[in-house]
């Protein structure tokens, strides 16, 4: 199991990352100022998850962390992905059947 | 660990020995074999954490995707109001305060002591001044009504729905909050220690694991600043936050 403790990441690799989340993060706030309609939340999203990624990757230094690592990370990733499609498929169904008016009384 | 307690004659039973172990760092603990195990279970160990609290803010979100989906107009009706200034201006610092944080393991890892101590400081400051923002930013809300509760007023439509986007936004950036209060505390404690020499290539795992959690705190934020800061399409004019 390859192991984080020896591998030392060089100065520069870490600042180049910096600088690329800087550039993302201006980009998405430059984007809000143009009107893509919902384009606007994909792009956001899209630049929240890639600066996301590489914080991961790179500062947590998953990149260089053992298979087992990733698989803890891709595992919490997919029951968040769980909660939030079921919790959603909950609302989303919601009066799609038709709801009882009132009791009527046996006859 | 190598300590010479006497123990009382007839207190072991017989033939038993009282063993000698190899000498070993003197951070390793007894129950596992190596520094290096021991590493790997508390790296373990904080991701473990970490997943937990991906499904504490998780949860939260979800609960803001729904929010969000039943109400679009409410929610991108309040991105007037936040400062996206001050936003842009804490995410900056955030990220920075993980660069330093990043560099701070660095310098442990090669032994460098001054840097470790400059690197913890430079976090400890970025991640105070972050929440010194936060502070204005609770501030001018509380002094516009927007904190949501019996003072809430809001001028625009839609205003118990868009009070809903208020207190995701309280609910999130102060759970966040506490989560930054609590890692400038550890950060103090290792910068204590730190100073102290406390760290070295062959033992930093309190500072690799605090890091971790730090760029976790970044993760979260990374995810908040979009979905609380540019909802809506916003204009040139600067309405927000004062």
């Amino acid at each position: 199991m390859e192991s984080t403790t020896h591998h030392v990441v060089p100065t520069r690799n870490y600042v180049t990352i910096f600088l690329i989340l800087m550039v993302l993060t201006a980009t998405t706030v430059a984007v809000t100022f143009v009107d893509l309609g919902p384009l606007n939340l994909i792009i956001a999203l899209a630049i929240a998850v890639t600066k996301a990624t590489l914080v991961v990757l790179f500062f947590m230094h998953v990149k260089y962390s053992s298979a087992l690592t990733k698989l803890f990370i891709i595992s919490a990733l997919i029951m968040c992905g769980i909660l939030v499609l079921l919790t959603g498929a909950d609302y989303i169904s919601r009066n799609w059947l038709p709801q009882p008016e009132q009791w009527e009384a046996n006859q | 660990m190598s300590s010479a307690t006497q123990i009382p004659p007839g207190a072991l039973p017989e033939g038993a020995q009282q063993g000698h172990h190899e000498a070993h760092h003197p951070n390793l603990l007894h129950h596992f074999n190596s520094m290096e195990q021991q590493f790997e279970a508390s790296h373990m160990g904080m991701w473990l954490f970490l997943l937990t609290e991906i499904m504490f803010f998780g949860g939260a979100l979800g609960a803001y995707t729904i929010y969000r989906a039943m109400y679009p107009a409410a929610f991108e009706d309040t991105s007037r109001y936040m400062d996206i200034y001050l936003g842009t201006l804490n995410t900056a610092v955030l990220i920075g305060s993980s660069l330093t944080m990043a560099l701070a393991v660095r310098a442990a890892q090669v032994g460098s002591r001054s840097g470790t101590v400059n690197m913890l400081i430079a976090t400890i400051i970025l991640g105070t001044a972050f929440l010194v923002v936060k502070g204005f930013e609770y501030h001018h809300k509380w002094v516009e009504h927007h904190v949501p509760g019996p003072n809430f007023i809001y001028e625009g439509p839609f205003a118990r729905q868009a009070e809903m986007l208020f207190c995701f936004y309280f609910a999130l950036t102060g759970l966040h909050a506490v989560h930054m209060v609590i890692g400038v505390v550890l950060l103090s404690w290792l910068l204590y220690k730190a100073r102290q020499g406390a760290y070295s290539p062959a033992y930093y795992t309190p500072i690799e694991m605090s890091g971790l959690y730090w760029h976790f705190v970044d993760l979260v934020w990374i995810f908040l600043f979009p979905l609380l800061y540019l909802i809506g399409p916003n204009s040139l004019v600067v309405g927000g936050g004062h």
